[in-house]
């Protein structure tokens, strides 16, 4: 049986791979189990993926990453994810929605100042969109930001934001123009210890224990304008577009979470006994078996592709939101099947998949919930919608200039 | 100096158990196919040394010809070089013919004479055989350190390192060349990195055949059969008791019986 690996991936991805999933269960999976039940950040994962390059995979080695292209990026998601949701989003938020707008929108400067940091790991950074009354409805936002002379006055709160305690960079969007809606949108780049930013923790999560998820404060916070990224009043295309390169890493991750589904059911299902035999020999086992097969097939295609046109330089928005949309229904549904399976026990914390239960419903809801990516496929199949070009499009993976 | 480090590609551990005897005696292995387990640490102590001592590092392994996932793991480890010996050298050869293979790939590595190092780990996790390290020395007819946990200096034509052995450790001289099986405790394998991962996807790796390497047919020992054992029956039973005190009692008398303590 020819597996997607053999025809879809080069040999350099298939050792990425191997690397990758080598790292989960080495190093992940022994200790995600009890952050998770604690509550706690993996803050001892950080250095090592910092060493082995995860905080950079897709940036070019003159900015201080590792020059691999967006299919390696997402066959590291796919892999951490295999062992916690938590670990995939640290990467997804670091790289995918801080580090990669800045390469994507960012002046030269910028790139020189911010990227190598970031990719060494010496800074965590994070990305400051939703509000307490702003989720799918960006144009909604209520921070501010007031430009005096060469400085921007910044105030406002931001809710639900991964690594928001963890994090020394964030990434914020806040109006600069707030009667022009989305058009008065504007990005900024913020370091940890500004006077007037705090942060803090969000308590009571249903899932993704083992990340931190918190809030963002700022309480006139003096921002330098050359800390703006992007030009005035274009923020809302840059969370888009940051939105493209982040639901890639979570429609990955959630084609890892279905593989974990497959891997613990088909274990459990042959060895445990019901009726004189393996749980497996039962038609109705098999039928979820078959369910998650089928649904693994079909998002490593979509990875695939949505990776395939990032390597290409080729706009994705729609490829990729249909692969979020479909990867983390189909993960919910894998991790929905694989407690079935394991019966009583899948209920309990002693076997992995009813964490990944926890943590595929908030897959569906962050980075555009089902519904919001519902109605975009809506659009673009009734010809509602179309895509324009960017000012700063991300560049095409070009191995020899990245490496 | 170089250093050649001896590798196997064998089964992911994990998938050891499904291997059917079909496969085994045909070799066409429908499993994932790994760097030996043991041998990881090999490759560590030998990227660890050539960055102590300026070696430059050779893995070589014996398999069929584009059998090369182990030494791409390698190469992308941080070993600089590979080298694939056919195992069609060696073809219906014991251990000692497979050694024979070995000794005269270690000969072909750099220039003449040039390795004065073999490392290797303690053995494979399918063969098991712990042996061929020992044959390879034997053809060479250079000295043999075993379960080596550390090696401490090369110096002077002289390498000294520590070996464990039941109960205590020795630390040990010996003249250079040395073939040396390395225990788990010497270090910790690294993973790949992506510069390493880039390198080995786009590396060539040199094959030796039946031109490049004569082995004698000197095969003393051969499969007559080979089968998989029963899968053993595990029952469960429950101690039960009034108490935990009063089960954790029965259990042990229970242990006992069954001589488990």
């Amino acid at each position: 049986m020819a597996s997607s690996s053999d025809l879809l991936y080069t040999e350099e991805h298939n050792l990425v791979r191997k690397m990758a999933y080598d790292f989960t269960r080495n190093e992940v999976m022994p200790i995600i189990a009890e952050h998770d039940r604690n509550h706690s950040f993996p803050h001892e994962l950080l250095p090592r993926m910092a060493q082995l390059g995860f905080l950079g995979i897709c940036l070019p080695a003159c900015y201080g990453g590792a020059g691999m292209d967006f299919l390696s990026l997402g066959i590291v998601s796919e892999a951490l994810e295999y062992g916690d949701s938590s670990v995939r989003e640290t990467v997804a938020v670091h790289l995918a929605l801080h580090a990669l707008p800045i390469f994507q929108w960012g002046t030269e400067e910028q790139k020189r100042t911010f990227l190598p940091g970031l990719a060494a790991g010496d800074h965590i950074a994070c990305f400051g969109l939703t509000e307490p009354g702003a989720g799918s409805d960006v144009a909604a936002l209520q921070a501010r930001a007031q430009r005096q002379g060469g400085e921007y006055i910044l105030s406002g709160e931001k809710m639900w934001i991964t690594l928001a305690d963890v994090a020394d960079r964030f990434l914020v969007f806040a109006k600069t123009q707030p009667d022009q809606g989305a058009r008065g949108i504007s990005a900024f780049i913020l370091e940890r210890g500004w006077k007037g930013l705090a942060t803090g923790t969000l308590e009571g999560k249903m899932g993704v224990r083992a990340s931190n998820t918190g809030w963002i404060n700022m309480q006139e916070v003096r921002v330098p304008a050359e800390y703006r990224l992007g030009q005035e009043g274009e923020g809302f295309k840059i969370a888009m577009s940051c939105l493209d390169n982040a639901r890639f890493g979570v429609a990955a991750g959630s084609v890892g979470i279905i593989r974990a589904c497959i891997d613990e059911s088909v274990k459990y299902a042959l060895q445990r006994k019901t009726f004189g035999k393996p749980i497996a020999e039962h038609q109705l086992i098999q039928q979820m078996i078959a369910q998650m097969q089928q649904d693994l097939d079909i998002g490593e295609l979509l990875v695939w592709k949505a990776g395939t046109l990032k390597n290409q330089g080729v706009r994705n928005t729609r490829e990729t939101s249909m692969a979020k949309w479909f990867c983390t229904e189909a993960a919910r549904r894998a991790a929905d099947n694989a407690v079935q399976i394991h019966g009583a026990y899948g209920y309990s914390d002693e076997y992995n998949v009813e964490r990944h239960l926890r943590n595929t419903k908030s897959a569906v809801i962050y980075e555009g919930t089902s519904q919001i990516h519902t109605l975009m496929q809506a659009a673009y199949t009734l010809g509602m919608r179309e895509d324009r070009p960017l000012r700063c499009p991300m560049p095409a993976y070009d191995p020899d200039a990245w490496q | 100096m170089n250093i050649a480090v001896l590798i196997k590609q064998t089964p992911d551990t994990a998938e050891l158990p499904k291997i059917s005897v079909e496969e085994a005696r045909s070799g066409e292995l429908r499993a994932t196919m790994v760097l030996n387990p043991w041998d990881e640490f090999a490759v560590e102590e030998a990227i660890d040394l050539s960055d102590r001592f300026g070696c430059e590092t050779t893995a070589v392994s014996m398999g069929r010809a584009g059998e090369t996932d182990a030494l791409k793991h390698a190469l992308a480890m941080g070993v600089e070089n590979a080298l694939l010996v056919d195992e069609e050298v060696a073809s219906g050869g014991d251990e000692w013919a497979a050694a024979d293979a070995l000794a005269a790939a270690v000969t072909r590595v750099g220039e003449e004479g040039d390795v004065e190092l073999v490392l290797t780990g303690k053995m494979s996790v399918d063969g098991n055989s712990g042996v061929i390290y020992a044959g390879v020395a034997c053809k060479l007819g250079w000295d043999l350190l075993v379960n080596v946990t550390r090696i401490v200096d090369i110096a002077d034509g002289k390498l000294i390192a520590e070996q464990a052995f039941e109960g205590g450790q020795e630390t040990v001289e010996v003249p250079m060349p040395v073939v040396i099986s390395v225990a788990k405790e010497i270090n910790e394998p690294r993973y790949p990195s992506f510069m390493g991962i880039r390198k080995a996807s786009r590396a060539a790796i040199p094959v030796l055949g039946s031109a490049d390497i004569h082995v004698a047919a000197s095969s003393t020992a051969r499969w007559t059969d080979l089968e998989k054992p029963e899968v053993e029956q595990v029952q469960v039973r429950i101690i039960e008791g009034d108490s935990v005190e009063e089960k954790a009692a029965r259990l042990a008398d229970v242990l006992m019986a069954e001589k488990v303590i």
